[in-house]
């Protein structure tokens, strides 16, 4: 995929968080330091216009990365480009100044993300009286024809954001979050604190948006059915790595790492066409002490000796040593 | 078929300065032994409410304000509080949405789980323990010997969920009222957790009151589903004619608006609107405003009436509507 023109790459990015016990306590009972891996050696790139997918449970790192890709939290290793940019190495303001007005980012919880004592208009207008990008009147007109855009009305701009449900609130966030004339928008769970009838009228709007401005979306979420319904490319998280990446279709049809099929199969089937729902057996481990080998290992019902000792690479978009072997196998016929 | 539990024109309501508050308005659904009865609906349409009402539980300003609500024939919604506490555990078990705040922390998962035994039973301690032991095997958790010495805090969300389970179980109720049992656990964990519950109440002949936002969980747990808005039911009926033919317009909208693995789609069916407060519950038909096919006969209250093998409360199946469209 690195052909296209991408507009985020994504190198050996790692995040580890210290999570020992203070030093004394440390000293008196001879523990050594604990180290939670939560981002551990990602790469991948985003292609301008795509949507891509990634999807994982509780403690796969899906959220410490989008912190990291936009910004909010300094990477412990590898790099984030944005359009070129690592926005944690370069030393030019100017440069940084330009690829943070292209970058926003939604947030899961609309009732945290607004400043309850801000005016709508105020919530909306700030990114682009940030970037200087128009004058108070200016800004006011252009809050009016965002609200539009997202489905609210301009005179909502004098309101608080207590008066307005999830639904409405996310939609406030997501006008702040295009009001910079973005093209990269970083969206973490967006619609899984909200009920599926206000999710459909949030993820249809997301698309609108993306086709009338020309988005491009990183989509964090731990609903299948969302990614497959939003998504480009899917890729997928296990306890900090990515085990497999993959145009949409292809993936949810030819899943190629046990993760994934079992991810799956996981999730209950409402047509009820009779598909038996199989649960698998184990729960993700602690990110903290994390088995040797392949991360998976422990739950996989395809395990073999390899993966017990050595941790498979991610080569040809998957990280699986059976996969690499007889590409397919896992496949639903 | 005598119903094991039988709601009738149920009625709560919060009171407030402004004036009562009309959060259940006329449910009436039953529950035979042994079958899994799914509550469906979005946050605020009263699923949990229902369940707080059964067992006695609202808080207040909540009250129950008319109906009544039958176990086994006798009525259970004017108890005093010392018998309502023997029913709840004894016959009626409950689960909880978040495993961590229903068990005690500072107590073993065995005290808690004997605990309950020796409460409903004419065990010695011992037996109980033997029992708790027991328990936790069938709720699937490893080496149950070891573990049920342990705290909640050493168990994992999921093995904690279990417990909550066993706990629910222990006394052999001839209802569960599980409300969101799987919604704070991850997919693949939800799944273990969910053939768990379907397991045990079938063996145990226990039935269930399976309150979830969650319609694919429904779809492969439920026998029937009542499907809730504005603190009214809508629709009730089999779990697969619901599910795959919907008659409420509201029933229908909700189950567009799911996205599935199986296909992919250009847009989602999205219903308009939001479901309104309960101070805004609009006069006839609550789903009229955001109704597509809304007509002249909303402004009244649709009752909640059969349609075939299934009930629905809307006026496009009336039956002389019905008839006037078949000619």
């Amino acid at each position: 995929m690195s052909a296209a023109d991408p507009i985020v790459v994504v190198r050996g990015l790692r995040r580890v968080f210290d999570v020992s016990p203070p030093w004394l306590s440390r000293l008196i009972d001879r523990e050594p330091r604990r180290l939670l891996k939560a981002v551990d050696g990602l790469d991948f790139s985003i292609v301008r216009g795509e949507t891509l997918g990634l999807v994982g449970e509780s403690g796969s790192g899906k959220s410490t990365l989008a912190r990291m890709v936009v910004g909010l939290l300094a990477a412990s290793a590898g790099q984030v480009l944005i359009e070129g940019v690592d926005l944690a190495a370069t030393g030019d303001p100017a440069a940084r100044r330009a690829v943070r007005r292209r970058m926003q980012m939604i947030f899961q919880d609309p009732f945290a993300s607004l400043n309850p004592r801000w005016r709508i208009g105020a919530i909306i207008a700030e990114p682009i009286l940030a970037f200087g990008l128009a004058g108070r009147q200016a800004a006011a007109r252009r809050v009016g024809e965002l609200l539009n855009l997202v489905g609210l009305h301009p005179a909502d701009s004098r309101k608080f954001p207590h008066e307005f449900s999830g639904g409405q609130r996310q939609r406030i966030a997501i006008a702040r979050a295009i009001a910079s004339n973005p093209d990269f928008i970083v969206c973490d769970e967006p619609t899984s604190a909200l009920d599926v009838s206000i999710q459909a009228q949030i993820l249809n709007l997301m698309r609108d948006l993306q086709d009338r401005l020309g988005l491009t979306y990183l989509l964090i979420t731990h609903n299948l059915a969302v990614v497959r319904f939003m998504a480009t490319r899917v890729g997928v998280m296990y306890l900090g790595r990515l085990v497999e990446i993959g145009e949409t279709e292809a993936l949810f049809a030819k899943p190629r790492h046990p993760y994934t099929r079992m991810l799956l199969d996981a999730v209950p089937d409402l047509s009820m066409s009779g598909r038996a729902r199989t649960p698998v057996g184990g729960e993700p481990p602690n990110p903290i002490d994390q088995p040797p080998g392949c991360p998976f290992h422990p739950r996989c019902p395809r395990a073999i000796e390899v993966c017990r000792t050595e941790t498979p690479a991610f080569v040809d978009d998957v990280a699986c040593h059976l996969a690499h072997g007889d590409p397919g196998w896992l496949g639903r016929e | 078929m005598s119903a094991l539990l039988s709601v009738r024109d149920l009625r709560v309501e919060f009171v407030t300065r402004k004036g009562p508050l009309v959060a259940l308005d006329g449910i009436s659904f039953d529950i035979a032994p042994g079958e899994v009865l799914g509550m469906v609906g979005e946050s605020g349409a009263g699923k949990s409410l229902t369940g707080l009402a059964i067992i006695n539980l609202l808080d207040p300003p909540g009250r129950i304000a008319g109906g009544e609500i039958r176990l086994e024939g006798s009525r259970i919604d004017n108890l005093p509080p010392a018998r309502m506490r023997e029913i709840r555990g004894r016959r009626i078990g409950i689960i909880f949405q978040d495993p961590l705040t229903s068990l005690n922390p500072l107590l073993r998962i065995g005290d808690q789980l004997a605990e309950t035994i020796l409460a409903h039973t004419s065990l010695t301690r011992r037996q109980a323990r033997e029992r708790a032991i027991a328990w936790l095997g069938e709720v699937g958790i490893p080496s149950p010997e070891k573990r049920i010495d342990g705290y909640p805090h050493e168990f994992s969300g999921g093995m904690r969920q279990r417990v909550v389970i066993a706990l629910a179980l222990c006394a052999e109720p001839a209802l569960v009222i599980a409300d969101e049992p799987t919604t704070a656990l991850d997919v693949s964990v939800q799944a273990q957790i969910i053939a768990v519950l379907k397991n045990l109440t079938r063996r145990h002949g226990a039935a269930v009151m399976l309150i979830t936002h969650d319609m694919g969980v429904i779809a492969e747990t439920a026998d029937r589903v009542a499907v809730m808005y504005a603190g009214r039911i809508v629709e009730i009926g089999e779990v697969g004619e619901v599910v795959r033919h919907p008659l409420h317009p509201y029933a229908q909208g909700l189950m567009a608006a799911i996205p599935t693995l199986e296909a992919r789609v250009r847009r989602l069916a999205q219903i308009p609107g939001a479901m309104p407060r309960l101070s805004a519950i609009p006069r006839g038909c609550a789903f009229a405003p955001r109704c597509p096919r809304v007509f002249d006969r909303c402004v009244e209250r649709p009752l909640l009436l059969p349609v075939g093998d299934r009930s629905a409360a809307c006026w496009l199946y009336e039956a002389p509507v019905v008839a006037e469209a078949r000619q």
